[in-house]
């Protein structure tokens, strides 16, 4: 094993010159919120980047305990926007992880979702229909509401999870691809609905199609599209990342557009930030191309008020509508005034702020299926924020809040709506 | 070693949860703000309410085990780093009640754990006022600033900790529980030990409840920006404003250096040329009152040569000008890898002499510094911009905060205005005080903790 740290420690080397950034103030300890829940130094960023330097000097012996405190984070980048120093901490913690998890191994269950599945999209869409088909099988609705299920039998695997059902039919299906001229707008998009909106919340896609259909934008949307790969990545699993990427980036080259649009925070967040910063190791041609589409991909909200300028603000009445900010658009991508601007633009709902709008629902994507009992204690303080701002419906930007929050909501028998701010701002339409 | 029934013992008296052991758990907390070598602890325990605190001190002394009580670990000092084989972390954030705030006797009373800024939240909300306001407050904890004394930004005219600090209950190292002090305002009742306590940096005892005074809230407050081309001028200024008989809350000089790297940073639109710039606010409970005193002071940096003085018209314009000091250490810590923030102090008549001292020292050691801090207590911050990875040129640095701290003690200063001595800077204490003085101060450590196992190495060594 001696001589195995010694290599690791090498290749996280690599990492020095940003780690050695951290002046160990602690100020993520007021923002971290798995800090919030476990109160472990261990768990917040500062302790993170100790660790991975002990790692990197050899003053540590096990680096499984070095991965799991690695793994014990949601990647939701508080502690990055509060940082005093300006540490590039999720860089340092997903290229820890890939160095990490290269080194040690994926565990079997992942490699075979994201070797096997994930960065096959064919079979991917074929096993996720069958899915869908039989889903009614094993669960229950448990929410009319929100329309969340919950397991019929008491799997330990579920720990009491409400979810939200695989679509009938999937965007892919609803919508199979689309390949317009602009029209008055004169913008032409692509648009990457992404893997959640895809099978989960095909109404969240056809919302946006609605809305740049209506304003006369121009949409390419190809078949074919793969993940973002951001499940991977943060697994630490780069070669399927970098497969995905690659897949994608063909997809989409073959059409010119304007902007790359997403409708989920961390889809938009993964393909603008993370594929040129991982693409390092690509030849030149390959990170050019990378860099060019990365730089054309825009959040839809940030699209619709920035670019096409449409919100306007009016007098809202009626129902109450909420909104979450989702980490990756708020603190990666700092979009948070373009989505509430559409929500007040709603003639027919009243927007109420909730308080600490932009405190992480817990989710994180594979955080939510390893630390599932902090994941929770986390949202729960969300839902509480939400209930206790009065709205009836809570709208947010990310395909994997509105899971999470429709599962904190749900197992508390709330009758608040869970939405995507495109539903809301088709409404209007 | 700890045995491993002790180690059971820990765990039934504070849950498994509470008992960290592993190897990644015990190097989390073998560091803080300080960065510094560190001694690995054995164990790093969170009791989790008060009679498992004053257990676990007891268990430790009965073992011989030295412990380090931590708050949040933002100390500057490296007062949270062990420097002994097999000791242990006791934490406090599992102790991090607000007890009680009493609205009538304008008291509060605390468990060591509490957050700053959570608890001057909290007494805000009831109309009260808590001033003592760290940097660090968002994370800090108020056992961690009595330990330390902490000061910050209202500390001219609103002091430091220790002005808030009514009663410290505690658990000697023997893990007795002793009552210091109380809630009433006049207590002389024995030994003025709760005073004791404050800045002792966990060596006499660990803290249990605290009990802190809160104040009326000023009701009125006005900020303002002026610029000098000169530093002495500046100081002049700060000097000529206490003499007026006015007291800012807040008074804090950022000099040429630090402008720089702020406006590199922020692009603010501050005045690059400028020697030096102060931020002064004043605050009152009348807001005709606040007003005049704003008018005063804005005339007597003129007189004293300002080139421009900027009044904040309203809050949005005050949170700008704050917003150039709030920057100064994040604009600092973005410049280089590795930020040395200092703390010399000295008397306020002193400071351009201290600020021209630390820029000749700068040059000399071929160093980067910025130099910030509170002007109207005299309390600078130099900040030395390095890369702790160079060691030819973090050799220099040393080199550079020994002279830094010759000079502060010459010009009739100390070794540290708010953020201790811990093991960072003990070896300079008898050069402050005296060689009797460290006698006096360890026989009084050594007759309350006998095994010398509460946080030793700290202040007086040992
Ligand atoms: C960005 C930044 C800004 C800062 N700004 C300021 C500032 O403006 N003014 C200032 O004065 N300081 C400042 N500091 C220094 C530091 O924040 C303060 O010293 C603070 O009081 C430390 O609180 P803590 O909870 O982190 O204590 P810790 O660092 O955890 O502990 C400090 C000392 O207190 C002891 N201690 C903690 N709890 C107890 C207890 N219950 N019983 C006995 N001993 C205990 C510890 O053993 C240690 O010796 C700053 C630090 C940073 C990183
Ligand atoms: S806030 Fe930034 S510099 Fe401070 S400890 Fe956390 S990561 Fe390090
Ligand atoms: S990314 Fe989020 S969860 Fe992870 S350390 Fe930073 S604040 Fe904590
Ligand atoms: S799902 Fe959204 S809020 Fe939740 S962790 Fe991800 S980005 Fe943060």
């Amino acid at each position: 094993m001696t001589a195995d740290v010694h290599q690791l420690a090498k290749m996280l080397h690599e990492l020095d010159d940003q780690m050695v950034a951290c002046m160990k103030c602690g100020m993520c300890q007021a923002v971290c919120p798995v800090f919030a829940e476990t109160m472990n130094e261990g768990d917040v960023a500062r302790g993170k980047i100790a660790l991975l330097e002990n790692l990197s000097h050899e003053m540590i012996k096990d680096p499984v305990g070095v991965q799991d405190k690695l793994n014990m984070c949601l990647l939701c980048g508080s502690c990055a926007a509060n940082c005093p120093s300006g540490v590039k901490v999720l860089d340092i913690f997903l290229k820890a992880r890939v160095i990490v998890n290269t080194y040690m191994g994926l565990p079997a269950v992942k490699k075979a979702i994201f070797q096997g599945l994930l960065t096959k999209p064919g079979v991917f869409n074929s096993v996720m229909d069958v899915a869908s088909k039989f889903q009614g099988v094993f669960t229950k609705s448990a929410n009319e509401v929100i329309g969340s299920s919950c397991s019929r039998i008491d799997l330990a695997v579920i720990e009491g999870r409400h979810f939200m059902p695989l679509a009938k039919k999937s965007l892919r299906k609803l919508e199979p691809s689309r390949n317009t001229r602009p029209g008055k707008s004169g913008y032409r998009v692509a648009f990457f609905p992404g893997c959640v909106i895809d099978k989960i919340f095909p109404q969240v896609g056809q919302a946006v199609l609605k809305a740049l259909t209506h304003h006369e934008v121009g949409i390419f949307m190809p078949s074919g599209q793969a993940c973002c790969g951001i499940p991977a990545l943060a697994s630490g699993d780069k070669g399927s990342f970098d497969k995905l990427v690659k897949r994608n980036l063909e997809i989409f080259e073959k059409e010119n557009f304007d902007y790359l649009l997403t409708a989920c925070a961390t889809c938009t967040a993964t393909m603008h930030e993370l594929w040129p910063l991982m693409s390092g190791d690509k030849t030149q041609s390959m990170q050019d191309r990378i860099a060019a589409m990365s730089a054309k991909v825009m959040d839809v909200n940030q699209f619709m008020v920035d670019v096409l300028k449409v919100s306007m603000p009016v007098e809202g009445h009626g129902t109450k509508v909420t909104y979450h900010d989702p980490c990756h658009l708020k603190k990666s991508m700092k979009v948070s005034e373009q989505p509430r601007a559409l929500l007040k633009s709603n003639p027919n709902m009243e927007f109420v702020e909730m308080s600490d709008a932009d405190r992480c629902c817990g989710c994180g994507g594979s955080f939510n299926l390893q630390h599932y009992k902090v994941s929770k204690d986390i949202g729960a303080q969300k839902r509480d924020n939400i209930v206790a701002s009065g709205a009836q419906v809570v709208a947010t930007g990310c395909p994997a809040c509105m899971l999470q929050i429709s599962d904190m909501l749900s197992q508390h028998k709330d009758q608040i709506a869970v939405k995507h701010v495109m539903e809301i701002y088709a409404e209007t339409l | 070693m700890i045995s491993t029934s002790l180690l059971t013992e820990f765990k039934t008296l504070l849950g498994k949860d509470n008992v960290l052991d592993s190897e990644s758990d015990r190097h989390s907390y073998s560091y803080d703000a300080a960065v510094l070598d560190a001694v690995i602890p054995e164990l790093v325990l969170r009791p989790t309410n008060s009679e498992q605190l004053g257990r676990t001190v007891a268990l430790c002394n009965e073992n011989k085990l030295p412990m380090t009580v931590r708050g949040a670990g933002t100390n500057l000092s490296g007062g949270t780093i062990p420097t002994k084989e097999h000791g242990v972390v006791i934490l406090t954030n599992g102790l991090n009640k607000i007890l009680e705030i009493n609205e009538q006797d304008l008291y509060a009373v605390v468990q060591p754990g509490a957050v700053t800024a959570k608890f001057a939240a909290e007494v805000a909300k009831r109309g009260l006022f808590y001033p003592p306001d760290p940097g660090s407050q968002a994370v800090s904890t108020l056992g961690g600033n009595v330990a330390e004394n902490a000061g910050g930004l209202r500390g001219l005219k609103y002091g430091v900790t220790k002005d808030y600090v009514m009663g410290v209950n505690f658990w000697n190292a023997e893990g007795e529980y002793i009552k210091s002090g109380g809630k009433t305002v006049k207590c002389v009742t024995g030994l003025n030990i709760a005073q004791l306590m404050v800045g002792s940096e966990g060596t006499l005892g660990v803290f249990d409840e605290i009990i802190l005074k809160l104040v009326p809230p000023p009701v009125a407050s006005k900020a303002m920006l002026a610029e000098f081309d000169d530093i002495a001028k500046a100081s002049e200024t700060v000097a000529a404003i206490i003499a007026n008989k006015i007291v800012p809350c807040t008074l804090e000089l950022l000099d040429n250096a630090t402008i720089n790297y702020v406006e590199d940073f922020t692009k603010a639109g501050l005045p690059r040329d400028a020697a030096a710039i102060l931020l002064i606010e004043v605050d009152g409970g009348h807001i005709a009152l606040v007003e005049d005193d704003a008018e005063k002071v804005l005339d007597i940096c003129k007189k004293h040569g300002a080139k421009r003085v900027q009044m904040a018209k309203d809050a949005a314009e005050k949170n700008k000008l704050w917003e150039a000091r709030r920057n100064a250490l994040p604009a600092l810590a973005r410049a280089r890898p590795t930020t040395v923030l200092e703390d010399a102090t000295v008397p306020r008549s002193q400071i351009p002499a201290m600020i021209t001292a630390i820029n000749n020292i700068g040059a000399k050691y071929k160093l980067q510094i910025g130099t910030f801090g509170h002007a109207g207590d005299g309390n600078l911050h130099p900040t030395i911009l390095t890369d702790r990875r160079d060691k030819e040129e973090f050799h220099r640095v040393e080199q550079a905060v020994d002279e830094i701290f010759d000079v502060a003690l010459s010009l009739g200063g100390t070794l540290s205005g708010e953020h201790g001595i811990g093991t960072a800077k003990s070896k300079w204490l008898e050069k402050e005080t005296s060689k009797a003085t460290i006698i006096y101060s360890r026989r009084l450590k050594k007759a309350v903790d006998p095994n010398y196992l509460l946080n030793p190495g700290k202040i007086i060594g040992g």
